[in-house]
């Protein structure tokens, strides 16, 4: 038998009603703004002197384990040493660009630098969209993004979302949960601020109101190299100021539209994608993600619909069978 | 220690008899050789040889020129007391002519010295302390009517080696801070210009250790050659580490235990001086280490809770402001930076491919074997249809 | 309902064995897993969190198992009651796919013993694409069993209760057709969230649509690929006359999936990627290679009468419909540099030890139950 013209039809005629729902950008529901009190991170990668404290303190301050880290070939040569990258045992790492000689810093060709890395905390979290089980939230105050271990179920989900890969699971534990950054969360109540920008010397990983953040990003740009900047320590609106030399920028703050927007920025001296910064659109995935997922169910509505007629042709037809 | 007096080369007895006499016990002398043997990295039984070599009958010469100085280099070497130096530039190399420490004055003092380069031209080593004005043809700094800059013409072309004692002679120091009103400069950028071949070597500091000098002298006159130098002519086994590497406070550095301002709880402490501007971490010196005038720990800048401030650095010293963070020159140790792209996951093992190649193999196995089945079922058919 | 029953036989066999001691092995490497974590036995890493697990057995798992979804559509959405005997076979595959898929995921999550969390409302987000898969899936398998329980009533000859149950039938047939409706396509949906990680083949807003036309094609695929086996295997005659009814469904199915995926490819322009030659691109060709045979061989008449024809046109969309599903999840899925993958013995061989309980109680239950058509009446 040949499926009938009129089923066809019927088919034909609901799949484009998909695609002409599919194809408009419309699909994508309204990017989220930054919440009224948001905090966040700064970091200046041309005054950054990798000296590593601030993976120290956050080790210290969310009491997380050495890392006993696998290098080399078939990943063979066990070493108690810097952990390679971000683990569920490490929420925050310095990484190093080099390149060439890499005799100068700051500069690409032959050059290094060096960048940090942990969570974004993104303005519209694609990790947040994607956790069914409400265990990654987004503060609606400060914007911090946090982890509740007993809501997760450990799908790794948000994992597969977060465009940064930043949440860890615990792989080696029988009983894990997922790790990341979450702005020092619990340091908060005790009027304390990040452990990493605390204890930065140079001011380079600087803590505050988000948008005090940006101005200062943006006031760092207009700098000429070479001339001396008061650089603020630990927190933007610090009084503590490190006097230094400005280094040449790359014009552009990462953080401020990527994935739609970030509560953690960057500024730095080579290109972004050198330090292994993913380029992103300037919207979340998961606006697109949710408005596909609302578009389809329409508050489950359209299922509703929908099992309703699938009731009343399953009705008729099992009554013809008997 | 007691195998290196033992082993003394039975010659060296007579000579060292002299120095004995004025008052330095063989023993000490020993001691003191073997010591500079250490320093500058030789084995133990080289301390004997450098004994010979400088109590042999000839004293090597040693000229010592002085520019715009401070004679704060000169101080600081008098203060070297084991031996007390000045016995040993009496005693062990023929100290003809320094201008602070010279016994005659005027003619005489130019007489001994252009008597002793005629005399040992192309075999003496000149020290240079102090930067030379180049501007307007060097008249800022004048010796015997002749300018620093003809001097160091004159006797650095003749000399065996040079070395350029203190950061003014190393690379300009002071007088060359900005606006260097007088043209100061460094001996290796005149050599540079002036097309002189001699070798510099640089011991910079404001002032040097003098046991880095000291070591450096005997290193030439035991060996004949200069010891290792690196890209800036300075001997390696004093500057070859930044002072960051050996600082007795890095462990608070490490630990992110820093002193925020001078008499606060931390700097009380001993905390790490970064964030007083400290410029350990961009000077290459051996101050941690070695220390100054033989006192015992502490007796450095960092020690007694004072900031680095790069006196030894070219760039750093006399050019960036005292309290401003330390720029960071050099990634050590290099192997525990992550770079940017680490490898991270496991890769495939033998028994992993196998196992996913077999489930492929028997699955498309399986159905070929069903094909074939039903194949044979058709043809059965057809045949019986046939039939 | 009589149309079916036993098919009877021995149960313990040397296929059966074999598949017994696959399940065994596999049952050894679970119990290490929840002893020491997930990767002491996976390969699983931070930059692919999700392995075959995933991919094969709850995502490719589950539209294997599209069957009962795909013939309930047929016959009791469009009515086409003729297709009846090869509904309870195919839900008995479906009811099975779908509870080892349940199984999987309870291996392969991480806090396992919290996944009752899916369903407390206060932690349940609504903007989650898992959330909506996973309940979907949840009450899916429930529903599947119910729609399959009447065979056991028939067995236990429970009369009344089998009445109650074939009066109220048709809404458990309308959720049955709901839902793989709904997860369907959310198995897609699932990927669109990771943005540029997801090769751009395979990176579209069409992927549930795609998702979903692929999984009924594959549910018709697996109903003709499990008759032509179990016929085989337990020596019966092929229901030739239904198959290759049933198999003129498919060149229409398949021809819509491809119009979407390659109109979807040359309106957002990335079509030229699929012949770069790179691994990615090659994949993206042999998915749909494997797409195009069974449409060139189903579209005749010839090749829909001949059971070999037949059988191989399933085997090829079955593959088209799986690699389309591990290129979406795993091979098109780049996390980054300094990431890669490739499953381990051990995790593999959980896969196949979960697939081998599966494939072994199926020859139980087939010889046991009244699940097969009757071939003596037919």
């Amino acid at each position: 038998m040949d499926i009938e013209r009129r089923d066809f039809l019927k088919i034909a005629a609901g799949s484009s009603l998909l695609l002409a729902a599919g194809e408009s950008s419309a699909l994508m529901r309204p990017p989220k703004s930054m919440p009224p009190e948001a905090v966040g991170m700064f970091y200046d990668s041309t005054i950054c002197i990798g000296c590593k404290v601030c993976q120290k303190a956050c080790k210290e301050s969310n009491k997380l384990p050495a890392e006993h880290t696998v290098i080399g070939p078939e990943m063979s040569i066990p070493v108690w040493d810097n952990p390679i990258d971000l683990s569920g045992k490490t929420y925050n790492i310095i990484k190093c660009y080099k390149s060439g000689t890499a005799e100068n810093k700051n500069q690409e060709e032959n050059g290094f630098a060096f960048i940090q890395r942990h969570c974004m905390h993104c303005v519209d979290p694609a990790c947040v969209s994607a956790c069914p089980v409400s265990a990654l939230r987004k503060n609606p105050t400060n914007g911090v993004v946090t982890y509740n271990k007993d809501a997760c179920i450990g799908c790794r989900y948000c994992q597969v979302a977060c465009p940064f890969n930043i949440p860890k699971m615990e792989w080696d534990n029988p009983f894990p949960q997922i790790r990341k950054c979450q702005f020092c969360d619990h340091r908060f109540k005790e009027g304390k601020f990040s452990a990493c920008c605390e204890f930065c010397p140079t001011g380079a990983s600087i803590f505050g109101p988000a948008k005090d953040l940006l101005e200062e990003a943006r006031k760092r740009l207009t700098l000429k190299p070479g001339q001396y900047y008061d650089y603020p320590v630990a927190t933007v609106n610090s009084k503590q100021k490190q006097r230094q030399k400005v280094a040449a920028y790359v014009n552009y703050i990462y953080g401020e539209k990527e994935a739609g927007g970030t509560q953690f920025i960057m500024l730095s001296g080579v290109p972004f994608d050198k330090l292994g910064m993913p380029s992103l659109s300037d919207k979340s995935d998961a606006a697109l993600s949710e408005g596909l997922q609302h578009t389809l169910y329409k508050g489950m509505i359209a299922p509703a619909a929908v099992l309703a007629g699938l009731i009343f042709a399953a009705y008729r037809s099992t009554k013809n069978d008997k | 220690m007691k195998d290196v007096l033992d082993n003394l080369p039975a010659d060296s007895g007579e000579s060292l008899e002299r120095l004995v006499n004025s008052g330095l016990s063989r023993r000490d002398f020993l001691k003191f050789c073997t010591g500079v043997a250490v320093m500058l990295g030789l084995p133990v039984g080289m301390g004997s040889k450098i004994a010979e070599a400088v109590t042999s009958a000839k004293r090597p010469p040693v000229l010592w020129l002085s520019a715009q100085e401070c004679t704060g280099c000169t101080e600081s070497l008098l203060r070297t007391n084991h031996p007390t130096l000045e016995k040993l530039i009496l005693e062990l190399i023929s100290l003809d002519y320094h201008e602070t420490l010279n016994a005659g004055a005027g003619h005489q003092a130019e007489e001994a010295r252009v008597k002793s380069m005629k005399e040992n031209k192309g075999k003496y080593v000149l020290v240079v302390d102090g930067s030379i004005p180049v501007k307007d043809n060097g008249i800022y700094c004048k010796i015997g009517g002749k300018t620093a800059l003809s001097l160091l013409e004159e006797m650095g072309s003749q000399a065996a080696a040079v070395i350029a004692i203190g950061s003014c002679s190393s690379w300009g120091g002071v007088p060359s801070a900005a606006p260097n009103p007088t043209g100061a400069s460094p001996v290796n950028a005149i050599f540079k210009s002036k097309g002189i071949k001699t070798p510099v070597v640089n011991i910079p500091g404001c002032p040097p250790n003098g046991y880095n000098f000291l070591s450096t002298v005997l290193y030439f006159v035991t060996f004949k050659k200069l010891p290792e130098l690196d890209d800036e002519g300075r001997p390696k086994f004093a500057y070859g580490r930044i002072i960051h590497e050996n600082c007795e406070r890095r462990p608070h550095f490490d630990a992110g235990r820093f002193a925020v301002e001078f008499g606060d709880e931390g700097h009380r402490k001993g905390y790490c001086l970064y964030k007083l501007g400290c410029k350990g971490p961009e000077t290459f010196n051996n101050c941690p280490t070695l220390l100054y005038n033989d006192v015992g720990s502490g007796a450095w800048p960092v020690g007694t809770g004072h900031p680095c401030f790069g006196c030894s650095e070219k760039g750093v010293g006399f050019e960036a402001p005292l309290h401003t963070p330390a720029r960071l020159q050099f990634i050590t140790p290099p192997l525990s930076f992550p770079g940017i792209t680490e490898d991270k996951a496991k890769g495939a093992t033998v028994a992993g491919a196998a196992v996913v190649a077999g489930i492929a193999g028997a699955a498309l196995g399986a159905a070929a074997v069903t094909g074939k089945k039903l194949s044979k079922k058709e043809d059965e058919k057809t045949e019986r249809k046939e039939r | 309902m009589s149309e079916a029953k036993p098919a009877g036989g021995k149960i313990v066999t040397g296929p059966f064995l074999f598949f017994v001691a696959l399940a065994v092995i596999g049952v050894i490497f679970i119990i290490k897993r929840y002893i020491y974590g997930l990767g002491a036995v996976s390969n699983l890493s931070d930059g692919y969190p999700w392995g075959i697990w995933i991919a094969y057995d709850v995502v490719v798992g589950t539209a294997f198992a599209c069957g009962g979804y795909s013939l309930a559509l047929l016959v009791y959405i469009m009515n086409k009651g003729q297709y009846h005997p090869l509904v309870r076979p195919a839900l008995l595959a479906s009811a099975f796919g779908y509870t080892m898929a349940g199984a999987s995921i309870m291996v392969d999550i991480g806090r396992y013993w919290q996944s009752y969390n899916l369903f407390l409302p206060w932690y349940s987000q609504v903007n989650s694409v898992m959330l909506e898969v996973a309940l979907c899936i949840a009450l899916y398998v429930l529903v599947l069993w119910i729609e399959f329980s009447p065979t056991f009533m028939e067995w236990l000859k429970a009369k009344g209760l089998l009445q109650t149950a074939n009066k109220l039938m048709f809404i458990f047939i309308a959720l049955g057709v709901l839902l793989p409706t709904m997860h369907q396509s959310s198995l897609g949906t699932l990927m669109v969230i990771s943005g540029k990680k997801l090769y751009p083949l395979w990176q579209t807003q069409f992927i549930p649509l795609l998702a979903l036309i692929s999984a009924i094609g594959m549910g018709y695929a697996i109903v003709i690929f499990e008759s032509v086996v179990s016929a085989t295997s337990l020596k019966r005659e092929i229901e030739m006359p239904l198959l290759s009814k049933l198999s003129g469904i498919i060149p229409w199915i398949i021809g819509i999936y491809l119009i979407v995926r390659f109109g979807d490819l040359i309106i957002r322009g990335q079509l030229g990627l699929a012949f770069h030659g790179d691994l990615k691109g090659n994949f993206f060709l042999l998915e749909n290679i494997l797409f195009i045979i069974p449409l060139v061989i189903l579209a005749s008449p010839a090749g829909r009468n001949s059971p070999r024809s037949l059988f191989y046109s399933a085997v090829s969309l079955l593959l088209a419909g799986s690699l389309f599903r591990f290129d979406a999840f795993l091979i098109g899925f780049n996390p980054g540099p300094g990431w890669h993958y490739f499953p381990s013995f051990s995790e593999t061989m959980i896969t196949v030890g979960i697939v081998s309980i599966e494939i072994a109680a199926y020859m139980v239950f087939v010889k046991r139950l009244p699940v097969l058509p009757d071939m003596g009446h037919a």
